[in-house]
């Protein structure tokens, strides 16, 4: 198969064998990690950019050792100390960017659909680092590649995602993948994070935490955010980690080889709890681990190929 | 349009060959590794390893190499290389390594997997162990144990064919249009 597309912006029109081949090829980058030397030459020349006008922690220093390690220059350019501050428009900065050549842009921002418009306005390949509450495909298809990891295949797998759905672009991005590759997603959180309609995206959604840890194969917790107990959404973070914390207590009803996900990064005590997010089924740090070789793979497939 | 220059026999026979030639050059197998290119240097590699061990009665350790990501060629490609995995679950500092492939051509990804190996470690030595060396090097390499020597025209093209991989064993020239020079048998 021949990977043609100019960007990752989401991974909602990723059918299965795109997202399969994508998988495939991160297993060849894992080893880059696990070498004394790690670094190939592979995108040696080239030019990434981190465009972040959000905070991050994982996902940005992820891209930029990804970048490193495929021995690009990588150059990170965040809203403080940029000319944002001076009001700069986005398309002046993409513009400004690709007029230096740029081949990868990289780009986190609080309006969703920033990474669509930026990718119709330079020729260097874009990849969504996370679009407002839209899409954060990186994040949900090293979630898959960390499932396929420990349980071999995806298919028939049953996934419960707990919390804030409505305001997660974590949450849709993995839906979305997870609906092509044919896997049974269950949304759960309180009735006022669960976004109206939700069973259109092919999952079914319930309020009750407890009655869906039974037969989950993977749960996948998702970062509450404290703002939201600002804006009146919930009652109190205490009664939010009473019903919705994922704690050992609750594990005990889970399957013996149920596996815990985060994107983090986490709230302990909150959404879950500081023994469960370091306990024996949490895959928290391999997800950070696969990233960096998710993203290498994605960096790798982008720019290789004529024409660029 | 093809001749067939070697068949399964012949293929075996020079295998056993090259295993009693490395450990008469190194003198038995102490500090020996062998290290397999892609797809087909695998399994030649494995089948090195056997035959060493059958001789010798020692097992010598056996890694798999992808060169993909250290080709010079990438951008000229017009589809993805697939990139497979490279595992060496054994420290290559101060071993001999052997790197086997099927056929030498241009030296071209010899060139790759010699800068790979480095980045695993620094090797006592490196040697090479081909099936077929076809000519036309375009860089200054050349192997240490040869299977056979198979001068060949730019416009021919050499393969090797593998029990494991294509289900018969033999090595045959094809007549190959110049544009697609310079893909697999690098």
């Amino acid at each position: 198969m021949t990977f043609t597309r100019k960007d990752i912006l989401g991974t909602q029109d990723m059918n299965a064998s795109e997202i399969t081949y994508i998988l495939e090829a991160t297993e060849s980058f894992i080893e880059v990690s696990t070498r004394e030397v790690k670094k190939v030459p592979t995108l040696r020349g080239k030019t990434i950019i981190n465009l972040f006008y959000e905070p991050s922690t994982r996902t940005r220093t992820s891209f930029e050792i990804a970048g490193k390690r495929l021995s690009a220059d990588v150059i990170n350019v965040s809203n403080s100390g940029s000319s944002v501050a001076k009001g700069e428009s986005l398309k002046d900065t993409a513009l400004t960017l690709a007029a230096m050549a740029a081949d990868v842009i990289v780009i986190r921002h609080p309006a969703s659909g920033a990474p669509h418009f930026l990718a119709r306005h330079v020729p260097s390949a874009v990849i969504n680092g996370g679009d407002g509450t839209h899409e954060h495909p990186t994040q949900a298809l090293l979630d898959l590649f960390t499932i396929r990891q420990r349980k071999g295949a995806l298919a028939g797998l049953r996934v419960s995602i707990i919390g804030d759905i409505a305001h997660s672009r974590v949450a849709r991005s993995n839906i979305f993948a997870m609906r092509a590759m044919d896997m049974d997603v269950r949304v759960c959180g309180p009735a006022s994070l669960l976004p109206m309609h939700v069973e259109a995206l092919g999952v079914r959604a319930c309020t009750d935490l407890d009655a869906t840890i039974g037969d989950a194969d993977i749960i996948m917790v998702l970062r509450l955010q404290l703002e939201r107990q600002e804006k009146g959404l919930i009652p109190s973070l205490r009664e939010y980690s009473q019903l919705y914390g994922l704690n050992l207590k609750r594990l005990e009803q889970a399957k013996p080889d149920v596996l815990i996900m985060h994107p983090g990064p986490i709230n302990r005590g909150v959404e879950i709890a500081p023994e469960v997010a370091e306990g024996p089924y949490s895959l928290i740090l391999d997800q950070v681990a696969n990233g960096v070789a998710l993203r290498m793979a994605l960096l790798y497939l982008l720019t290789g190929g004529p024409g660029l | 349009m093809k001749s067939e220059v070697m068949d399964e026999v012949a293929i075996d026979r020079a295998l056993t060959r090259i295993a009693h030639e490395i450990l008469e050059r190194n003198k038995g197998c102490r500090d020996l590794v062998l290290v397999g290119i892609r797809t087909r240097g695998i399994h030649l590699a494995r089948r090195l390893a056997e035959k060493l061990g059958a001789i010798e009665g020692e097992s010598v350790p056996l890694g798999v190499m992808d060169v993909t990501l250290y080709r010079d060629d990438l951008r000229r490609r017009p589809d993805h290389p697939r990139v497979e995995r490279t595992e060496i679950p054994f420290p290559l500092t101060d071993k001999r390594v052997i790197l086997v492939d099927d056929v030498l051509y241009t030296g071209r990804t010899i060139r790759a997997a010699l800068d790979n190996l480095m980045d695993f470690g620094r090797p006592r030595s490196i040697q090479l162990a081909v099936l077929v060396d076809r000519g036309h090097r375009e860089l200054p390499i050349r192997a240490d144990y040869v299977g056979r020597n198979v001068p060949t025209a730019a416009q021919e093209s050499v393969k090797v064919r593998l029990r494991e991989v294509d289900g018969i064993e033999q090595v045959v020239i094809l007549e190959r249009p110049e544009s697609q020079r310079g893909g697999r048998e690098a």
